[in-house]
């Protein structure tokens, strides 16, 4: 293993500060990338005033945010309210420990690496409960229950999809898996997994169409309506950090992280730029999905989850038991996984026009005419 | 009310405990300064109290002190996304009780500017609900740009962004620009444009579709009963359009279809709108083909208007619904009675109805789906 210094305690050191120093200010960078972004997607500018092209508004921002007063509502449950946004960020940070980045920048290589990142990462929402809970606020605790029943649902499919993944790879070390990608990424035999993991990632990060908890126009922020300051911005980076990190993850299983198409040992250079052009694929991917398309209703996202991406990822699982167990080429995991991923596609967009698991109406608004 | 029964059989009973939630008056999704009390049941909405007054600036008995020239800028203010609507209703409602015959030419520019004002309203409607349905702002710069680009044809008219104070009895204040035709094709070519961008964004969106079909549905008996007019009221499959039911100013002479929904949801109520839009550039195109040329004032107008004793009804369709004005006049210069009948406090009284057993999301959209002016509801 590749060595930052001799020391293996400065070692270590300069590893964690890979997370603790890099991930803040890529969060600053991250915020200014999302804001043009989506500012021209919506055919405006985005930030232009503060730096050339408003490269200087995320560090402005920054200031803004620290120099902001720490209000707390009087009502609120002290150190529920104030815990709850470590319990956010810590496990985010967490997260980082165990994502390789290239074959050599990373904190740890753990045998258990994906294991540990999808336990980790989903702590977190024990924040956003007491979050929801400890603000003494309505909405907040409508959007920390909502962020409770939205995480038991996606989760499942988000796990399953990552399991698919390392039955094929037959580890659970994200370097293995990544290494064993050299020539072909795995998204070329698992489409499905690779489906069900975007969509299930969309909703670990909440951002539309499963912004359900933090939603602008009925939840107002959510679990985050009564937080402000330094305290706000915690929400803010461990959300950006979250999207780093499942971008990353995303394409560390699927397309090949540093190795694919270049084969496992290239420079360090190449290594970084194809990370890079990768994880920021999945990021553009996401501000774009971001600014597309509407939100779902939170019981359609559970039926969405538990009625569609559940099964199909049990589908997903059973196809790669079939083809791992009776040896068949690989070719066969492409074309089962593919048409299953079809189907899914087709199962999604026939649901949504007709009256079924996603479109129904509570009984009550059938019978409007009782009401006055 | 929606009662849900929680009890798990072999379990004891549980006491559940509704709660109220203050939405607005400032909250995003609130279109201005309503506020609804919500007895939540979990997601569910039990119960909804409207509360409105926020906005009162007391726009029907202010008028009663001023000139009839001068009430004008009052119904500017009152629906303020459909100005030229709703001061066309005041104007033909002063004329039906003084008996001026506004000008050929005043009649045309009145039509074409209450029709686009009519796309405007309806371009900020598609803005709103896309946010309140949860796209993040797209949907509504998009459909702002365009209805910048008409705002400025407005301005380019009037001289004023918002509160235009253009048309007058028996015609209006001043002649339009030369290059009015020329200006007037541009915006309807970009309106046509945007329109496209929009409906490919909303209407066959799996996700509008998962989220607004089947949603508060009302049945044209109901809608009667409520009073809803406007798109509300066509999205239940009733053709009913002042503009053909009650033909008003010149709208006889121009070809035009009343789209209707069947379903009377909150996707047919979208619909609508996008559908409704396209009319309206019908006719303004229409209109402008045969627009003639002439005065734009009545001849005889005095400086002062005062207007016979009587009384009179006005009602437009403007882009909520039917908008009306009752006047009585008694010989002076000031009307001794002005009442305004808002489209969007009606279709208000609607929303308990519609919302109640649908869940918190929902009544947002729902909110959004009937589209609301405060100015025109609190007034």
């Amino acid at each position: 293993m590749f060595l930052l210094a001799d020391n293996v305690w400065l070692d270590a050191l300069l590893r964690m500060a890979i997370v603790a120093v890099l991930v803040p200010v890529g969060v600053i960078l991250l915020t200014w990338v999302e804001r043009k972004v989506i500012g021209r997607l919506q055919q405006r500018l985005g930030p232009m005033h503060v730096g050339p092209y408003g490269l200087l508004q995320g560090i402005a921002d920054t200031i803004k945010l620290i120099t902001k007063e720490d209000v707390r509502p009087d009502s609120a449950d002290r150190p529920t309210f104030e815990l709850a946004v470590f319990v956010i960020v810590v496990p985010v940070f967490m997260a980082a420990v165990a994502v390789p980045f290239t074959s050599d920048i990373f904190v740890r290589n753990m045998a258990l690496g994906l294991f540990y990142f999808l336990a980790v990462s989903s702590l977190g929402i024990v924040g956003f409960v007491m979050a929801g809970w400890g603000s003494d606020n309505k909405y907040a605790l409508l959007g920390g229950v909502r962020a409770g029943a939205q995480l038991i649902s996606y989760e499942i499919p988000l796990i399953l999809s990552a399991v698919a993944v390392a039955m094929l790879g037959q580890s659970l070390s994200l370097y293995t898996l990544v290494q064993l990608q050299d020539d072909t990424p795995f998204i070329a035999y698992q489409p499905l997994a690779f489906v069900i993991f975007i969509i299930a990632g969309l909703a670990e990060l909440y951002r539309q169409p499963f912004d359900i908890p933090v939603a602008e126009s009925e939840v107002v922020g959510g679990p985050t309506v009564e937080y402000s300051g330094i305290r706000w911005s915690m929400f803010q980076m461990s959300e950006f950090v979250s999207l780093v990190l499942i971008s990353a993850l995303a394409s560390l299983l699927f397309l090949g992280g540093w190795t694919w198409p270049f084969g496992a040992d290239n420079a360090t250079w190449l290594q970084v730029c194809l990370m890079v052009a990768k994880t920021s694929a999945f990021i553009l991917f996401f501000m774009w999905m971001r600014v597309t398309v509407p939100r779902l209703r939170i019981d359609q996202l559970m039926a969405l989850c538990w009625q569609i991406l559940l099964p199909f990822a049990f589908l997903q699982i059973i196809i790669n038991g079939l083809v791992l167990v009776y040896d068949w080429p690989s070719w066969t995991l492409t074309i089962l996984s593919g048409a299953a991923a079809i189907a899914m596609g087709t199962v999604l967009h026939q649901v949504a026009r007709r009256s079924g698991v996603l479109y129904q109406t509570t009984g009550a608004s059938q019978r409007v005419g009782s009401v006055l | 009310m929606a009662t849900i029964d929680y009890t798990i059989p072999g379990e004891p009973d549980l006491e559940t405990l509704d709660i109220h939630v203050n939405v607005g008056p400032q909250h995003p999704a609130t279109h201005g300064v309503f506020r609804m009390v919500l007895t939540i049941d979990g997601e569910l909405v039990t119960d909804l109290d409207p509360v409105i007054g926020y906005m009162h600036r007391g726009n029907e008995k202010l008028p009663e002190n001023c000139d009839y020239r001068q009430v004008i800028g009052y119904h500017d203010r009152t629906d303020y996304l459909a100005q030229f609507n709703t001061e066309h209703c005041y104007v033909e409602a002063v004329e039906k009780l003084t008996g001026i015959k506004p000008t050929e030419r005043s009649e045309y520019i009145r039509v074409i500017l209450a029709e686009l004002n009519r796309i405007t309203s309806h371009l900020m409607f598609i803005g709103a609900f896309s946010s309140d349905v949860g796209i993040f702002g797209t949907a509504f710069m998009y459909a702002f740009r365009d209805r910048e680009f008409v705002q400025d044809f407005f301005e380019e008219i009037t001289g004023e962004r918002m509160m235009f104070n253009y048309f007058r009895p028996g015609g209006v204040a001043w002649d339009v620009p030369d290059d009015f035709r020329e200006r007037c094709t541009q915006v309807i070519d970009r309106i046509n444009s945007g329109l496209k961008d929009l409906e490919g964004m909303i209407v066959d969106n799996e996700i509008v579709l998962a989220r607004c079909r089947g949603l508060s549905r009302v049945s044209t008996e109901d809608a009667i009963n409520w009073g809803l007019s406007g798109p509300l009221l066509r999205a239940t499959g009733l053709e009913y359009d002042l503009r053909k039911a009650e033909p008003y100013s010149i709208y006889d002479r121009f070809e035009f279809d009343i789209p209707t929904g069947k379903d009377g949801d909150v996707y047919d109520r979208v619909i609508m709108r996008l559908e409704e839009m396209k009319q309206s550039v019908r006719i303004v195109e229409q209109a402008l083909a045969d627009m003639p040329d002439g005065p734009i004032m009545a001849e005889g107008m005095k400086r002062t208007l005062r207007v016979p004793e009587g009384e009179v009804y006005m009602r437009v369709e403007g882009p909520r619904g039917e908008y009306g004005v009752y006047l009585v006049g008694t010989g002076t210069d000031k009307p001794y009675r002005h009442k305004v009948r808002a489209a969007s406090f009606c279709n208000l009284s609607a929303l308990r109805a519609m919302s109640i057993g649908n869940y918190v999301s929902d009544v947002i959209v729902i909110l959004g789906s009937i589209d609301i002016v405060l100015g025109e509801v609190d007034r």
